[in-house]
């Protein structure tokens, strides 16, 4: 429970409310993490917050913040130079070691970019393993997309699309307006030989895996990752279970098989 | 000594085991007397144990009596439980102050005291036993619970005189002590007043050895015998546990979910009182100059609103949800997470809860095939 001392090597603004940490260790590193893990952020003095690991570059770890509570608003007020404390890296990974061979259809909502991004990163690195790549984001308005430029970097990879949508146009938007799922329509699929990840509000991972097991996507073939209150991050307080599951340790990433009973009964 | 040794000792003797373990260092802690309940606290000398006292225990009630001997062990479990030394309400996790434009994290203070529990019975055995499978049996073992635990010396009990909300013999714990321990009595009233002892561990033989006792006669161990039967004759309490986990499951919106919610009023005693809970929250601490911070576990509940809290509002944001969420954890989930139930039949969560809600009728109700609704829609509001 006690943390690792990191500094704020760079910060960059993504959205009004959102910013990009990347934390370089001051003491010994933590260990090597994998795409879909989180990592609990402590502020001094204020709180700790679970966020996941949104990228890496060198020894620096990504962290992309929104800004929605004391905590949040404590980390992303953080300025380059500035320690937080870490502990980490914590919970299961997303399955595209096990995607390979096999088309991926990746569905994002809002900030849930964030923790797909490293394994969208990993699958272009290893492009050669996957069949077509079709990266389907949806956020509310145009000015809340994350990862703009580099969505049109992963459209120039071949055999990947990348489609974007918004709930609710602005002024000079041209592209789609619907939920993330209307997208389903431009992918064309084979069910049995596709695996997804979808990450976002819990809702829209429900209506995400039913347009995917819709299209004859197996259950056991879909990531979805979940969110939960955490303290510990290390299945002892109580707080991220959700029946039988400690979100933290088991999760966030599930497969939908195993969530998809979870995540249909009220107030679990 | 052997493990398994059984020997027997007279009061004074037990008092002489209390000394021993002063002597060793531990900090000797027993049941008392104490605002009208038996509570754990640290004693020195058995005459600060509940000599001569009982307790009434029901749903919603607790009254300590006065027993016809002078019994130093004749009652059943009070509020406390032996968590609130392993794995207390507080503890301070770590120190932090700034350092010019970073902090220092600093040492966490040891943790102070190496406990010698007297009394502890066998459903608290087993409750220890299931926090260290939480606690200490995971990837993370639980740095302050894991040294307190494994200093630990338990003088355990066998149950005498079971409460009116205990069911540990459905719960498979008790009520005779049967490992975990390092020094197990018996305590027997009849003729002479005196303790059958059985040695667990080494610790417990080299405490023992240390003491006057004498070889135990086929008529102690008869009798010893006979006072577990009768226990366990004399439950209070009874869970069908058959199928429980299976049944929790298939009942997660069973009609009596909204029948325990109009009464539960979410005062999170039973967790409080439950030797088992687990569940904590973390606290920030800093000085008005901002220059030093602490941070605390402290204990929590899953029966607060906050306890879900995402995004600004709870998961479980009702009764319902709540109470579900204890219950269904506590005699189901918790088999998938640890292999075990997370109940051991103490009985405390049906004595301490204020508007007397007993989970042992809660899951009877629960194996009653609730109303379909779908059947009668006039019923549906």
């Amino acid at each position: 429970m006690v943390p690792t001392r990191y500094r704020v090597a760079t910060k960059r603004q993504e959205l009004t409310d959102t910013w990009t940490l990347g934390l370089e260790p001051v003491d010994e590193p933590l260990e090597p993490w994998s795409p879909g893990q989180f990592n609990m952020l402590w502020a001094f003095g204020v709180g700790e917050v679970a966020i996941s690991i949104s990228g890496s570059e060198d020894d620096t770890l990504l962290h992309t913040v929104r800004r929605v509570g004391a905590g949040t608003e404590a980390v992303c007020a953080l300025a380059e130079g500035e320690m937080l404390g870490l502990r980490g890296p914590f919970g299961s990974r997303w399955r595209t070691v096990e995607a390979r061979g096999k088309d991926v259809v990746i569905l994002a909502g809002g900030i849930g970019l964030a923790p797909l991004r490293p394994a969208i990163r990993q699958l272009l690195l290893d492009r050669g393993s996957y069949g077509r790549i079709s990266i389907l984001v949806g956020a509310r308005h145009p000015e809340d997309l994350l990862f703009v430029e580099e969505m049109s970097r992963w459209a120039e990879s071949p055999g990947v699309d990348v489609e974007i949508t918004v709930d609710t146009a602005s002024s000079g938007w041209s592209g789609h307006v619907g939920v993330v799922t209307s997208l389903m329509d431009r992918v064309e699929i084979d069910g049995s030989s596709v695996h997804g990840f979808a990450c976002g509000p819990e809702v829209m991972m429900r209506f995400a895996a039913k347009a995917l097991t819709d299209r004859g996507v197996a259950p056991t073939a879909i990531d979805v990752s979940l969110e939960r209150n955490m303290k510990c991050a290390i299945a002892q307080c109580g707080h991220c279970q959700l029946g039988p599951t400690f979100v933290c340790r088991d999760g966030p990433v599930l497969d939908y098989a195993t969530a998809q009973p979870l995540m249909m009964v009220r107030e679990r | 000594m052997a493990n398994g040794l059984r020997a027997v000792i007279d009061v004074d003797g037990l008092d002489e085991v209390i000394t021993r373990l002063r002597v060793q260092g531990f900090s000797t802690i027993g049941p008392t007397c104490r605002d009208g309940a038996i509570v754990y606290d640290e004693i020195e000398a058995t005459g600060e144990l509940p000599r001569g006292w009982a307790d009434d225990q029901d749903a919603g009630t607790y009254r300590l009596v006065r027993r016809d001997d002078e019994a130093l062990f004749g009652y059943a479990v009070g509020p406390h439980s032996w968590k609130q030394y392993l794995h207390p309400p507080g503890e301070l996790l770590f120190e932090v102050r700034r350092d010019g434009g970073g902090f220092v994290i600093e040492e966490r203070p040891e943790p102070k005291s190496r406990y010698a529990f007297i009394g502890v019975r066998a459903c608290e055995l087993a409750a220890i036993g299931v926090q260290d499978r939480v606690l200490v049996e995971s990837e993370h073992p639980a740095g302050g619970y894991s040294v307190r635990r494994g200093e630990a010396f338990l003088l355990a009990v066998d149950c005498g005189e079971p409460g009116g909300s205990c069911f540990c013999v459905s719960m498979g714990t008790g009520p005779g002590v049967s490992s975990g321990f390092d020094l197990a009595l018996t305590e027997l009233m009849s003729g002479e007043h005196r303790f059958l002892v059985r040695v667990g561990s080494d610790a417990g033989a080299a405490v023992l050895g240390e003491v006057a006792s004498r070889e135990a006669t086929g008529e102690d161990l008869a009798e010893a015998r006979r006072v577990v039967e009768m226990a366990g004759a004399r439950m209070g309490r009874h869970l069908d546990t058959d199928g429980l986990p299976v049944l929790l499951a298939e009942n997660l919106e069973h009609p009596r979910w909204d029948d325990v919610a109009r009464r539960c009023l979410t005062c999170t005693n039973c967790t409080l009182v439950c030797p088992t809970c687990f569940c904590s929250t973390v606290e920030d601490l800093t000085t008005l100059d901002g220059q030093r911070a602490q941070r605390w576990q402290r204990w929590d509940s899953c029966f607060t609103l906050g306890f879900s809290e995402l995004h600004g509002s709870p998961v479980r944001h009702s009764t319902r949800g709540r109470y579900r969420q204890w219950l269904t954890h506590k005699l189901g989930t918790w088999w998938e997470q640890f292999g075990e139930s997370g109940c051991v039949g103490c009985g405390r969560c049906i004595t301490w809860c204020p508007v007397g809600i007993d989970m042992t009728a809660e899951v009877a109700a629960l194996r009653r095939p609730g109303v379909d609704a779908s059947a009668n829609p006039e019923e549906v509001r």
